[in-house]
């Protein structure tokens, strides 16, 4: 497999990477903070493509649960994209949306999961649902492509109908297994 | 404007950036930074933290975004930009002109016993955020220099960026409130009026 293949996976004809795109832009998304992932390859293109998405790439992902703090301060809305691994980086930043009731969605493509090929994304990987509820975050799964949509659509209600920091998990299968070219 | 020691009063230099504010809205690290925004006089445009320690100057980057005719300045310490100092990087891509940081360094973590800092032996947080690419900074030690530096952080120039080397003694606790959720909504409030309940 080129290494083209590899890091843009999912396949290039599944369009939920675009049905994502349209419900940031329904549900008014303005800031869209990231650490890049090759699942999320594709939606990023999309956003940094639109000049009225304000995409800011992260050092580390808490800085993008402060970034959507701030957005909201100022009456913005902000979503967090990133991999399963960047969940443990957020921890403690997450208590910002329980103090506040401040939205934070984030959608988070999963590593670790099913048919990992790599050692070090199983312990991230396989805590992250754990870790994000024990911060009080509402989070669906998505393991099938045509449950993404509806699954994110949700997190986006509930984080800015009920003021809460919610996630949707998408999961290695919908994404494909990184193999680094041991198929 | 000098404590004893002959380094500025923190609190005399936070008077100083928050008088005649006009349309600042101010962020707050945790700890003596949001003692000090609070002694100085409370105000719905304040967010004072008392957590998320290493978020303060995302939260002014993510609020100068969606506030671009407003200033934004960010008061916080030298332990708690040292946590998120990978924020320096962030804020220099976007480069929000209406951004301002101001680090209140007294070279020491106030609220935990006193414990030296990085920037105690030798860390330079302004040669930092120069090396992030931040253009605009200032190194603050004299009261003579506390005008520029108030023009500057209201100037709309930035991203602007400056440490204040500050007293280390600790200064009487005037705490803010301590609800985040009435932090919050009364700075929506205050910016976009009866209809931020209703978003």
């Amino acid at each position: 497999m080129d290494r083209q293949a590899m890091e843009t996976a999912p396949d290039a004809a599944a369009d939920w990477p675009d049905r994502i795109y349209a419900l940031l832009k329904r549900h008014s998304i303005r800031q869209v903070a990231l650490v890049p992932d090759a699942g999320h390859a594709r939606l990023i293109r999309r956003c940094l493509a639109d000049n009225d998405l304000r995409v800011v790439t992260l050092t580390t992902e808490e800085e993008g649960i402060a970034l959507m703090q701030g957005a909201w301060l100022g009456g913005q809305r902000g979503v967090l994209l990133m991999q399963s691994s960047g969940v443990g980086n957020c921890i403690n930043m997450l208590s910002l949306a329980t103090i506040h009731r401040c939205p934070m969605p984030m959608i988070v493509t999963m590593r670790g999961d099913f048919g990992e090929f790599n050692p070090a994304q199983v312990p991230m990987g396989q805590a992250t649902q754990t870790v994000l509820e024990a911060m009080g975050t509402l989070v669906h799964r998505a393991d099938r492509a045509e449950d993404v949509e509806p699954t994110v659509e949700a997190t986006l209600k509930l984080a800015f109908h009920t003021y809460r920091p919610a996630a949707t998990l998408i999961g290695q299968r919908v994404l494909g297994a990184k193999t680094f070219g041991k198929d | 404007m000098r404590a004893a020691s002959g380094k500025l009063d923190r609190r005399e230099l936070v008077r100083a950036l928050l008088a005649d504010r006009g349309e600042l809205l101010v962020v707050a690290g945790l700890g003596a930074p949001a003692w000090d925004i609070t002694a100085v006089g409370d105000h719905p445009c304040n967010f004072p933290l008392w957590g998320g320690m290493g978020g303060a100057a995302m939260i002014g980057l993510g609020l100068a975004l969606a506030q671009p005719a407003r200033p934004v300045l960010v008061i916080t310490g030298d332990g708690e930009m040292l946590m998120g100092v990978g924020s320096l990087a962030s804020i220099a891509q976007q480069a929000p002109p209406n951004l301002a940081i101001v680090v209140q360094d007294n070279e020491h973590y106030g609220e935990t016993g006193m414990q030296q800092t990085a920037t105690a032996h030798g860390t330079d947080l302004v040669t930092m955020a120069e090396g992030a690419g931040i253009k605009a900074t200032m190194r603050v030690t004299a009261p003579e220099q506390v005008p520029a530096l108030v023009a500057a952080t209201r100037a709309k120039a930035g991203p602007f960026f400056a440490v204040a080397k500050v007293d280390a003694a600790n200064l009487p606790l005037v705490l803010p409130p301590r609800e985040g959720a009435i932090l919050q909504a009364r700075m929506r409030e205050a910016l976009l009026g009866p209809a931020a309940h209703l978003a």
